[in-house]
């Protein structure tokens, strides 16, 4: 690959990390009039409103009488907006019932408790197992290979375990929310808090019957999504039409806190029992699995398989529906639970086997990164000095090891139309609308012009070097899910720069009395290749030009691609008298191709590990079954990591220039929380079967052992 | 939410809206006249009086009208416009609206913005002089202590917050300090790191 590492596998501080800093970086939440106008590029507007959604109560209910006129007359309202109309049935507690704009954000709050709506409460079930039960279920879906279940029969040895997570709520600090204003009778103006700029605005074209070109969708700054924010809200349209009935003026709608719980997505539950066979040698012979979850009232439940080899394999899944919000993919949707409950039964098949569950896995792993990884991770944790088997101490605080695997694809594609333009002075812009939802996107954009411009990672940095992402007036770009942006954007940008420098080394040529070809670009000169010393620098290179470049580039094979692994291990201590796990340690061994930035990727790598801890210990959705609601739709009661749960993390990074970049976001969530399961296990001797592992459990599970 | 079921008379908004369409609609919306309807049927949820607040924010002296019930968070972001300071939980539970009071942290959203009367408020956009960033945020910056950058302003501010009363903090200390603090990106550890760095440079220099 023609990369050659001028300011790639840098640790270069994000692009945008000033803005941050500062308070300047303005996320959707943040926009004001003044921010408004400035867009529009003329004072369109002379007022911003508040938008703000009624939510239905129950878990399932028909709308019989609703009638917003007194929230009509409250002074201060300028737009009323019933969603759902006489006879309308609501599937769960939180639906959008009606919404209003008003000047200010407490008159918007009066407003909804002066709507009065009456309800025909509805049989409802938001409980997993009993909607399973109650046939409240999709067909299963199986997947089958060699001879299925019947494969347990050439197994010298079977374990069989149930194993359960529950629901996760995505929980990004910038709530959702959008802003919308009309700029004229068919010109909108939207900002949205998302991971999918241009599906946004298409979505919202549609919606309101325009022509996509007359919706303008922005999002410079994003506070988080996590795959909730992967296509368009409800609220979005529901701004922009109360912004029409309020004349155009803008409405700004960002959802409480409450309602980010209640419905933008969550990662439905899962019931695993699991069958795993082996042979006295520890050679897999058979996975067999039967699992439910529910995604609410929508679909979505699906777990991936195992990373090892089964020549006898049997899977059936089934989605359970039930009164609560719908699901939406959560980082790496399905994984941290699948490996959980797979890696749990893979644990207790080396018990059963009474050997080290490294060295099963060794055996049964196809991966040849992986098996690298699982060395190098060992290496790090101590695995060799401190494993013991499970259950061998007897203090009050107990440590214990486990390791857990990762898989991810993470490969590129096209569909990006970036632009790269040279100036004059110097000055160097690339425009593409993807977005930075977090993972650094804007720097891997500007890394990938840099290098194929030949520019320093100081140039990168200073004011001469611009990067514009997130408004569809640039060229469009692609969702960010699936760990896929690096690997789409980066070729694309490459191969822009690429085009911009030959256009430049043509102009430059001439002057050196050499072709183009004989001319490289690097470290902020222009040169030639056999005779370093003939050459100019950037500046004086870009004065040569009597008009600014501008290419426009798109992806293509050979600057990426796709499927990664990743080991990772725990070291914990659990307090026998408390209950209380504490994680000591985290090793994270993973690849990413090439890796563009080291100081960004290995904070991608520490953020997995830490949402995976919060999944292990902390994390879960309560649901009230008698009334249907959910008990914690706040940051205090649904349980969020912070700095006192955190451990060491000991993170690293395999560089393999020759494959290219590939996407790293969602692979280090995946093993954390088996890796801790496993380490608690170890260490206590008995399996705590359900996530989170949370004191009561630990304490429960001790009381079964007789300590 | 159940309503009094009883009937009104007239014309409400809603139906007039239905019978007008939307143009129509706008026009008496941005006029400001009120649609008539049977008085005494109307619930009036009694309109506080606004009430003028001087803050001295950032060094500046604001004088707002405000309704008594707005919190500090929402007069610095929707009265002021200085939206650093964000609001995420607004209950208190996530650090992330951390402003300084008199050189000591507090969640703005915990307060109403009468009671910030008379006191200092430092905001993110207070914290670097002339141009020049806070020893806090050219490590955050450096460390990469931060991905989205949502919860960036309140960690800041609440390191700031601890820098002022503890000039060398040992990792225990920063951790107890910033355990109010929430950042769904997890990056604690880098925030852990740039944090004891700060202190360290700020000693320097001293």
């Amino acid at each position: 690959m023609a990369v050659q590492g001028g300011v790639t596998g840098q640790r270069i501080p994000r692009l945008d990390a000033v803005a941050k800093v500062t308070g300047k970086a303005k996320y959707t939440a943040d926009i004001n009039l003044p921010d408004l106008n400035r867009y529009a590029g003329k004072p369109v507007w002379e007022k911003m409103l508040f938008g703000k959604i009624l939510r239905c109560p129950l878990p399932h209910a028909r709308v019989r009488r609703i009638d917003t006129s007194k929230a009509e007359n409250l002074p201060g309202v300028r737009a009323v907006l019933v969603i759902a109309k006489e006879g309308a049935e609501l599937r769960y507690a939180g639906e959008a019932v009606a919404a209003v704009a008003a000047e200010s954000e407490e008159i918007a709050e009066d407003a909804l408790r002066l709507i009065e709506v009456e309800y025909e409460p509805l049989p409802f079930e938001v409980n997993t197992d009993r909607a399973h039960e109650k046939g409240q279920r999709g067909s299963p879906r199986v997947q089958r290979r060699g001879r299925g279940e019947e494969g347990l029969e050439e197994a010298d040895v079977v374990v069989e375990v149930t194993l359960r997570t529950p629901v996760h709520i995505h929980t990004p600090l910038e709530a959702h929310g959008s802003v919308v204003g009309w700029e004229a009778p068919d010109q909108v103006l939207a900002f949205d808090s998302t991971q999918a700029l241009f599906a946004v605005r298409d979505s919202l074209a549609k919606e309101l019957n325009l022509p996509p070109e007359k919706v303008r969708a922005i999002c410079e700054y994003m506070g988080g999504g996590f795959g909730s924010k992967l296509w368009m809200h409800h609220y979005t349209p529901i701004a922009a039409r109360l912004s029409r009935m309020a004349g155009g003026l803008p409405v700004k709608i960002t959802l409480s806190r409450k309602e980010v719980f209640l419905t933008t997505g969550n990662n439905p539950d899962s019931v695993q029992q699991i069958r795993v066979g082996a042979k006295k040698d520890g050679t897999f012979v058979a996975f067999v699995r039967r699992a439910y979850g529910t995604g609410g009232v929508g679909g979505g439940f699906g777990l991936p398989g195992p990373v090892y080899s089964f020549p006898h394999y049997y899977d059936e899944q089934t989605d359970v529906f039930v009164n609560a919000g719908p699901g939406a993919p959560f980082r790496a949707p399905g994984w941290p639970q699948s490996v959980f409950a797979i890696e749990s039964a893979i644990d207790e098949l080396a018990r059963a086997l009474n050997m080290d569950p490294l060295d099963l896995r060794l055996k049964n792993d196809p991966n040849e990164i992986r098996q690298k990884q699982w060395r190098i991770g060992a290496e790090h944790i101590g695995w060799k000095q401190k494993w013991q088997p499970w259950g061998s101490q007897k203090g009050v605080k107990r440590r214990g090891l486990g390791c857990a695997a990762s898989a991810w694809g993470g490969g590129g594609g096209p569909g990006s139309q970036p632009e790269v333009r040279i100036r004059q002075d110097g000055t160097v812009e690339v425009l593409l609308g993807t977005q930075d939802i977090g993972t650094g996107t804007r720097t891997v954009v500007g890394i990938a012009a840099a290098e194929a411009l030949g520019l320093t990672p100081e140039f990168l940095r200073s004011e001469k070097f611009v990067v514009q992402i997130g408004d569809t007036r640039l060229g469009r770009s692609g969702t960010s899910g699936g760990s896929v942006t690096t690997a789409t954007v980066f070729p694309a940008v490459y191969d822009a720069a690429e085009k911009a420098l030959r256009r430049l080394l043509e102009v430059v040529a001439p002057k050196l009395g050499v072709s183009p070809d004989q001319l490289v670009s690097r470290n902020g000169r222009i040169f030639v290749k056999n005779n370093p010393q003939k050459g100019l620098t950037w500046e004086e290179a870009t004065k040569l030009l009597t008009e600014p470049i501008s290419e426009r580039g798109q992806w293509r094979p050979g600057l990426s691609s796709s499927g990664v692994a990743g080991a990772q291990f725990a070291e914990v201590e659990v307090d026998t008298e408390t209950g209380k796990v504490k994680v000591l340690k985290i090793v994270a061994v993973h690849d990413c191709g090439r890796v563009v930035n080291y100081l960004t990727a290995e904070t991608q790598v520490i953020g997995g590990v830490v949402m995976g801890i919060s999944l292990a210990l902390l994390e879960e959705r309560v649901m009230d079954r008698q009334v249907g609601r959910m008990l914690n739709p706040n940051m205090e009661n649904y349980k969020l990591a912070a700095m006192l749960e955190i451990p060491e993390i000991d993170v690293v990074l395999l560089d393999m220039p020759e494959r290219g970049v590939i996407g790293l976001g969602e692979p280090p969530i995946i093993p954390t929380a088996a890796a801790i399961a496993n380490a608690v296990a170890n260490a206590l001797g008995v399996r705590i079967t359900s996530l989170p592992i949370t004191p009561d459990k630990v304490l429960a599970a001790l009381g079964r052992t007789k300590i | 939410m159940a309503g009094n079921g009883k009937e009104r008379k007239g014309v409400s908004r809603r139906e007039f809206l239905k019978v007008a369409g939307t143009s129509a609609a706008i026009t008496e919306l941005l006029t400001g006249h009120k649609v008539e309807a049977s008085a005494e049927k109307v619930v009036r949820i009694p309109r506080a009086q606004t009430v003028t607040v001087t803050l001295r924010v950032n060094g500046k002296v604001y004088k707002l009208q405000l309704e008594p019930r707005v919190t500090l968070l929402d007069a610095l972001r929707n009265h002021l416009n200085l939206t650093g300071t964000k609001k995420v939980c607004d209950r208190g539970e996530c650090g992330a609206c951390t402003v300084l009071m008199d050189g000591k942290p507090v969640y703005s959203c915990m307060m109403l913005a009468v009671d910030a009367e008379g006191h200092d408020i430092v905001t993110i956009e207070g914290l670097a002089k002339d141009g020049k960033l806070h020893p806090v945020q050219e490590a955050f910056v450096e460390h990469d202590a931060l991905q989205c950058g949502f919860c960036t302003p309140g960690f800041i501010m609440a390191a700031v917050g601890l820098l002022n009363q503890n000039k060398a903090p040992s990792p225990e200390d920063v951790k107890k300090a910033l355990a109010g603090n929430i950042c769904r990106c997890g990056v604690y550890p880098r925030i852990l790191a740039a944090v004891l760095d700060a202190a360290k440079r700020m000693r320097g220099g001293a």
